[in-house]
């Protein structure tokens, strides 16, 4: 389904994110930060993407906005061809729950569980058997079988990171939004970090990767480039 | 989400904040155990004065002596003797007081009894029969003397249970009061002490034996008349009634002169009754002050930890949850710990009542509607502090809650 005067490129299907114009600004008067302007994307299922830029070049906000955590101030934003401004919040929740999963520079693992308790949260809010066999499955891709009742405080942040990835990924989602992953992390951390995120790809699952570090960046297929909001597209290196 | 998971959900991130979660059902528990005993404590205050007043004798008016002036000065109220044989016969006269039942003239002093085994010393009252039914008391044992005794000045005792068991006497025996012998003729019902006086300790002669005997005197003069109205709601007119016939055989115009005072029980159950009304509002304010502590506790605990689920919510939202998913958690965790602190709070307040009556010798009476209140007022505190911070956390964007310092 595709809003009327948007004409389908090619394969529609195949088309997961589309931004036509899209804006964010903040505040208002003299204060007003236009932090995403009329920006347009498209990313098709499959691609490794990655948005770099400086600091306060609108990054996370655009990936607040691609991962429905936040909504936009004007333009069109169709999410595997649906409208998502048209959606209510438990339709935002089930695409969130079901479509994306999420990877944070500050890891936002909940202290108080376990390793295992973390990646099971997103299944909470779905229908889903084996619960804990499915988190023991997303640890082990990334490697932590050995860590799965350590609480956060007990695991280095490389781990906490993949714990992370492992709780984005435990859903199957479409697409995993990762702002910064590596922010946080040295470099031999860092390197483990991108090679599961490169490994999710190869197995079919579309990543689009935030950051300032064009190493990192240099890892995806297809790189675009925020400055003041705004987007342009760069070959990858 | 399911409920069974949710609850699990609750459950969880109950057992994940211990600290907050014990603080939380602290705070509950002190309210709620605060509110049941200090309520307590005042019910059975109140409900013992009452019970002591009411043994009293509501219908009962006494009238004593007013004040005399002598030489410009007035003495204090009781310093004159001015009550008659004369009084006495008009306030039972029916015609004049329809709503006096009995009359008693009592005359009383401190005099020696001696049994064949040991001596005691004790308050003697001389009376008439009119004594038994204005103090609304009854015999254990024996009858009370007889008008005609009294006419007769007869050397006859009743005796209160206590003057009895020390003297180690019965009906029948023989009592030697101020060297005369007095034959026991019968033994009063006990009725306990009201607040310094023991009831049950004391003798009762005639009136006439008395003024020959024991305490000397005109026979003409009495130090009080006792009278009880016929039901307790005529007490108002049966006051009226004497007061107007005690003027009139003084020939007192002025009532601000009179020389007798009339005072009722019913006057000092209405004093006693709002004074242990006072107490029990006192209490209860001491209580709603230790809910109120107890609920800001709860309220700043909750309050503290709003950043950190502010996040936690925007971290459950970004992962998929629903506002009514989270307003469903929450509402969970607090009702639980509201629950558990009110459980615990009923359980320490009993305990309190139990305890206090045998540590303390306080009594305390424990009623359904302090309970049930505190209980209320705790749990929804509770609740209340619980779940609005995160009803409202859960309706703003995930990004923002996920960001909240
Ligand atoms: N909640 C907000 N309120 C006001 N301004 C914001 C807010 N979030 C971000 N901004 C502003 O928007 C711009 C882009 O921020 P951000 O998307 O975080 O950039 P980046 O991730 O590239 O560092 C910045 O100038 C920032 O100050
Ligand atoms: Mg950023």
């Amino acid at each position: 389904m595709v809003a009327a005067g948007f004409a389908p490129e090619g394969d529609v299907t195949a088309e997961i994110i589309r931004l036509a114009d899209v804006s964010k600004i903040y505040g208002s008067g003299d204060a007003t930060v236009h932090a995403v302007d009329h920006v347009s994307l498209s990313v098709k299922e499959g691609d490794f993407l990655a948005v770099m830029g400086p600091s306060g070049s609108g990054k996370s906000t655009l990936m607040h906005i691609l991962g429905c955590l936040d909504i936009p101030t004007s333009g069109e934003y169709l999410f595997a061809g649906e409208d998502v401004s048209r959606m209510d919040e438990r339709e935002l929740a089930s695409i969130r729950n079901r479509r994306i999963g999420f990877v944070f520079q500050q890891f936002h693992l909940l202290s108080s569980m376990s390793a295992w308790r973390n990646v099971e949260l997103p299944l909470l809010y779905r229908a889903a058997k084996d619960r804990r066999q499915m988190a023991m499955n997303a640890l082990a891709q990334v490697g932590l079988t050995d860590r799965i009742t350590h609480r956060p405080n007990e695991l280095s942040g490389g781990q906490q990171q993949r714990v992370a990835i492992a709780r984005a990924l435990v859903t199957d989602p479409t697409m995993i939004l990762a702002d910064e992953p590596t922010g946080n992390l040295d470099s031999k951390a860092s390197r483990e970090v991108l090679d599961i995120l490169t490994g999710l790809n190869k197995s079919g699952h579309t990543i689009v990767l935030i950051t300032h570090d064009p190493n990192v960046a240099g890892v995806a297929e297809r790189v675009v480039e925020m400055a003041d909001g705004r987007l342009r597209d760069r070959v990858a290196a | 989400m399911n409920l069974l998971r949710t609850f699990d959900t609750g459950m969880r991130g109950l057992l994940g904040h211990r600290l907050r979660s014990i603080l939380t059902t602290l705070g509950i528990l002190f309210g709620v155990a605060a509110v049941i005993c200090t309520v307590g404590i005042g019910t059975a205050s109140a409900d013992s004065v009452n019970s002591r007043i009411a043994a009293l004798g509501t219908n009962l008016l006494t009238v004593s002596p007013g004040s005399t002036t002598s030489f410009g000065v007035r003495g204090g109220s009781g310093s004159a003797n001015t009550l008659t044989m004369e009084d006495v016969a008009g306030l039972a006269d029916k015609q004049d007081a329809p709503d006096v039942a009995a009359v008693a003239p009592v005359v009383s002093g401190t005099a020696t009894l001696v049994s064949t085994s040991t001596n005691w010393s004790t308050t003697v009252n001389g009376s008439s029969p009119g004594w038994l039914v204005t103090n609304a008391r009854s015999l254990a044992a024996g009858v009370f003397f007889t008008q005609q005794q009294v006419n007769q000045h007869a050397q006859v005792v009743v005796l209160g249970t206590t003057t009895a068991q020390d003297l180690g006497v019965t009906v029948g025996s023989q009592v030697t009061i101020s060297g005369a012998p007095f034959d026991v003729v019968g033994i009063l019902t006990a009725t306990g002490s009201t607040g310094f006086t023991n009831n049950d300790d004391l003798a009762v002669v005639p009136i006439t034996t008395a003024q020959d005997q024991i305490t000397g005197g005109s026979p003409d003069s009495v130090q009080r008349i006792l009278l009880s109205a016929t039901s307790s709601a005529t007490i108002g007119s049966a006051y009226l009634e004497a007061d107007q016939l005690l003027l009139q055989t003084h020939h007192i115009t002025n009532t601000a002169t009179a020389d007798f005072n009339i005072t009722s029980a019913s006057t000092l159950a209405s004093t006693a009754a709002s004074v242990t009304t006072t107490l029990t509002i006192l209490l209860a304010s001491v209580a709603a002050i230790s809910l109120l502590v107890g609920g800001i506790g709860v309220m700043n605990i909750m309050l503290v930890s709003v950043t950190e689920r502010t996040q936690e919510i925007g971290l459950r939202k970004a992962l998929g949850a629903t506002p009514r998913d989270l307003l469903r958690q929450f509402l969970i965790e607090a009702a639980t710990l509201s629950f558990i602190g009110g459980v615990l709070g009923v359980g320490a307040g009993l305990l309190a009542g139990f305890l206090v009556p045998r540590l303390a010798g306080i009594a305390v009476t424990i009623t359904a509607t302090p309970v049930i209140i505190s209980v209320c007022v705790a749990a929804g505190v509770g609740l209340i502090f619980g779940v609005y911070p995160a009803a409202r956390a859960a309706r703003l964007a995930p990004i923002a809650a996920l960001r909240a310092e």
